[in-house]
């Protein structure tokens, strides 16, 4: 820092980064990962709790309120982490600002459908709708 | 160069602190290079640092349409069902899922790494090699425990 420069050591960083902003989505990335680690363990263990994976059982299992809840927040927390992993990963190679920003907004989109189609057949298989 | 978390960084920069605190500087030392791929020994923090970021990859475009392509199958009743298990129970599927089996223990016990390191522990160059075989070999031993259990091994 040089006489007369009176910006402060986060004025100088602010809007530099593969992204120009990041430190929020870091720490969203973090909280996320560790939703996913409950809900993660949740489905693991669900799987192998189960008294069979045949699809009656598993109907039955995202039925109830113990599975669909869940597995709802395990859809919409995983699409999340993954678009902002995605996002790193793109940031790190797509240097240039409008495939970039191209890339980055078709991913959002994918990942906001995605999540939309998994969340429509939980909720038909809770409230009956779809078969 | 791909992100490898700041315990590589601390490890590969090492040789450039003292090159700089030497107090020589350029004009007989060799200027220090930037860490590249290419010039380091491959270790396991290395392997660990770019399998969690195939792993987070293949979770997010394969792991999360299957997932969906799962849940949409059980909603629209049994036929849509049945094109989904045939399409995992087929060789290529099975080789899928196994491998997002791996990916996701493997993604899981890096990620927890990950975020042990985000406090500032576990930098050790011991700790850190340690840590980084724990996670294969903790996920290669979840994933053949998982699958022995679902293709009946276990019950």
């Amino acid at each position: 820092m040089s006489i007369g420069d009176s910006s402060t050591p986060l004025g100088k960083v602010r809007g530099l980064g593969s992204a120009r902003e990041g430190g929020e989505h870091w720490l969203t990335e973090r909280v996320t990962s560790i939703a996913l680690l409950l809900l993660g363990s949740w489905f693991i263990a669900s799987l192998l709790l189960l008294p069979g994976l045949d699809p009656h059982t598993l109907v039955e299992w995202l039925e109830s309120p113990t599975g669909a809840i869940p597995m709802a927040l395990l859809v919409i927390v995983g699409f999340k982490h993954a678009l902002d992993g995605m996002n790193v990963f793109v940031d790190d190679y797509v240097h240039e600002p409008g495939s970039n920003f191209v890339i980055n907004t078709l991913m959002l989109f994918v990942a906001v459908a995605g999540a939309a189609i998994a969340l429509y057949a939980l909720a038909a298989l809770a409230f009956g709708g779809a078969s | 160069m791909v992100k490898t978390g700041l315990g590589e960084a601390r490890e590969t920069c090492a040789p450039v602190g003292a090159a700089l605190s030497g107090g020589t500087m350029a004009s007989t030392r060799p200027r220090p290079l930037s860490p590249h791929l290419t010039i380091w020994r491959w270790g396991p923090h290395m392997v660990v640092s770019i399998l969690h970021r195939a792993s987070g990859i293949a979770l997010s475009v394969a792991g999360l349409a299957i997932l969906t392509w799962w849940l949409m199958a059980l909603a629209l009743g049994p036929e849509a069902y049945a094109a989904f298990a045939k399409a995992a129970h087929s060789p290529v599927g099975l080789i899928v899922l196994v491998g997002l089996t791996w990916s996701f223990f493997q993604h899981l016990l890096s990620g927890i790494r990950h975020l042990v390191t985000d406090t500032g522990a576990g930098f050790e160059l011991g700790v850190n090699k340690t840590s980084a075989i724990l996670t294969i070999v903790g996920s290669l031993l979840l994933t053949i425990l998982l699958w022995a259990w679902l293709l009946g091994y276990l019950k």
